[in-house]
């Protein structure tokens, strides 16, 4: 298995935010985690990443712990993430937004960079070619140049996506990819996921769009108030009792 | 950067043959100071404009590599160029220390705690009376010497304080283009993004902090060997003030921002010196400060990015513009 959680728990004051959360994501799977907002869904995310520290609880990513690591560091071992509110560079083009993403795949430190050291300006080409092959993936070659926050929303969101890939993650944590999109920029994303996986890419994916879900979805967890309250293919969620009254309440209140 | 390259020769024109017109010693003086507050306020461009970190501190490090110059040549009977390289080593060092606990401060606790070492340092500047000479300073600073060549006339000074602010500019030039100048950028447009993407956003900060000590402490040297005389009093809280004010009115994270910050700052600083008390009779150097922030207030409404903003636009569009 790719990523091993077990066991884990975050408690924000009073309010428990995580409990008990299991689940492994495999090599080339998109795993979904899905549930009423205030699931604790980010707050998974947030905790992978080491954006927050668990209370309790195992992860394991590629057979090494990830509790207690930064951020960066966490990147650098193959898992990145994306985020809900998106995070672009907004200032910066949409080239040197991959290119940004793409640091990792690059040598050239502070003073080799000042010098304009021997090979850094290869390096640089290399990377631009690179990013420039991502862009073309999501569509965005043509407005390489323009800034990011000039982008129209959906084109954000695939940008901000082409990023988290431009280091070449092992596993990429999507939250709420769809939000936002209207209904031909989420087909998109669905092919674009797709893709991803055809290319070996293993997903985590937060996501209220359900259509997508159960389009790209391998296997789902269903979060409520924190808890995992099923786990399985989609179809065996879609069928799922628990689930469904969750999502649509209570049989006899309906009358 | 390319389209500037008839801009950088023209400049580079202009510099060499300034002094051929004027004959002025204070003229020259001032074109100096400018000079020598522009490396500092480069280095303070990408810690504020890139790395997004404020320092109310640098004055510190300006101080220290004049006093690092000012020890080794006079006590010491140090070689000019050794202690020259020194100055930039000791602040740097020191940046390295301050910088770790420092830096995890945000905003105003990180302006809070850069304000307080630079006045603690000042005050070893004046108490330190054993390696500093106290309140009264330290002279007898020999003139800088390379090979056989020595910087004993305000023209050749001239010369070798502008050729290190090109080659100090043309470095960062590179670093703002290089992998490392995206990373800064980065930092300061999401730091959360920045370290999914892989960068160490605590340690890029600390070595533009490092940096930006760096050359205030080269800054520092090369005054030490201009004045050839050192005393607490130019590296107090209202020097670093004006580091900050300059790299502000040049405008944060734009490549001519330092020296028109500087240039602006200081010369509008002597002509104040002269018109001020033809106004009010008596007034001294505190009503300096009244006009500075006038102006700091009229650039904040016209123009908030700064008037290196203005030299852009012969380059780029901004985002909104773009939109």
């Amino acid at each position: 298995m790719l990523l091993e959680i077990s066991g884990l728990n975050k408690h924000f004051g009073g309010v428990t935010a995580v409990k008990d959360i299991s689940f492994s994501v495999g090599e080339g799977e998109i795993f979904a985690l899905i549930g009423p907002n205030g699931a604790g869904k980010t707050t998974v995310f947030n905790l992978i990443t080491g954006m927050l520290e668990p209370d309790t609880g195992s992860m394991v990513f590629m057979g090494k712990p990830l509790q207690g690591m930064k951020t960066h560091r966490i990147a650098a071992m193959g898992l990145t993430r994306t985020f809900q509110n998106l995070q672009l560079f907004g200032n910066m083009s949409v080239l040197d937004n991959v290119m940004a993403g793409a640091h990792l795949k690059g040598k050239t430190g502070f003073l080799k960079s000042i010098a304009r050291w021997p090979g850094s300006a290869a390096e640089n080409k290399r990377i631009e070619k690179e990013a420039l092959k991502l862009l073309a993936e999501v569509g965005l070659e043509g407005q390489a140049g323009l800034p990011a926050a000039a982008l129209p929303f959906g084109q954000q969101r695939l940008l901000e996506i082409a990023r988290s890939m431009a280091s070449n993650p092992r596993l990429v944590l999507l939250d709420e990819p769809a939000a936002g999109l209207n209904s031909a920029e989420t087909k998109t994303l669905a092919v674009y996921l797709k893709q991803l996986r055809e290319q070996g890419k293993s997903m985590v994916l937060v996501e209220h769009d359900m259509d997508t879900v159960m389009e790209v979805a391998d296997r789902i967890m269903v979060l409520n108030f924190g808890e995992a309250l099923a786990e399985g293919t989609p179809e065996a969620i879609q069928a799922n009792p628990k689930v469904i009254k969750a999502y649509l309440g209570e049989d006899d209140q309906v009358a | 950067m390319k389209k500037n390259i008839a801009l950088w020769i023209i400049l580079i024109l202009v510099f060499t043959a300034i002094p051929l017109f004027i004959k002025s010693n204070y003229l020259l003086g001032v074109l100096i100071v400018i000079g020598l507050y522009t490396i500092i306020v480069i280095g303070l461009g990408i810690l504020m404009g890139y790395a997004g970190q404020m320092s109310l501190g640098h004055a510190a490090f300006f101080g220290m590599g004049g006093y690092t110059v000012a020890v080794l040549t006079t006590t010491y009977q140090w070689p000019t160029v050794p202690a020259l390289i020194a100055s930039l080593i000791l602040p740097g060092l020191v940046a390295a220390i301050i910088g770790g606990p420092t830096l995890k401060l945000k905003e105003l606790y990180l302006a809070l705690a850069t304000l307080a070492f630079g006045i603690l340092v000042h005050i070893l500047f004046n108490e330190l009376k054993g390696v500093t000479g106290g309140p009264s300073g330290m002279s007898g600073i020999p003139y800088l010497s390379v090979g056989g060549l020595v910087f004993d006339r305000d023209i050749k000074f001239y010369y070798l304080v502008w050729a290190t602010v090109l080659l100090v500019s043309l470095g960062v030039n590179n670093l703002i283009n290089s992998r490392m100048g995206r990373a800064l950028k980065a930092v300061r447009e999401s730091e959360h993004a920045s370290e999914t993407s892989g960068i160490d956003t605590a340690g890029l900060k600390l070595q533009a902090f490092i940096f930006s000590a760096v050359l205030a402490g080269l800054a520092g040297g090369l005054y030490a060997y201009y004045v050839t005389f050192i005393s607490p009093s130019p590296f107090g809280f209202h020097t670093s003030i004006q580091f900050v004010l300059m790299a502000v009115l040049g405008g944060l994270g734009t490549f001519w921002g330092p020296l028109l910050g500087a240039g602006l700052v200081v010369a509008l600083g002597e002509v104040l010196r002269w018109a001020v008390p033809l106004v009010i009779p008596g007034a001294g150097g505190e009503y300096q400060i009244i006009f500075f922030g006038l102006i700091l207030m009229l650039v904040m409404i016209i123009k908030p990015e700064g008037l290196g903003a203005v030299m852009n636009l012969f380059s780029k569009p901004s985002v909104e513009e773009v939109k």
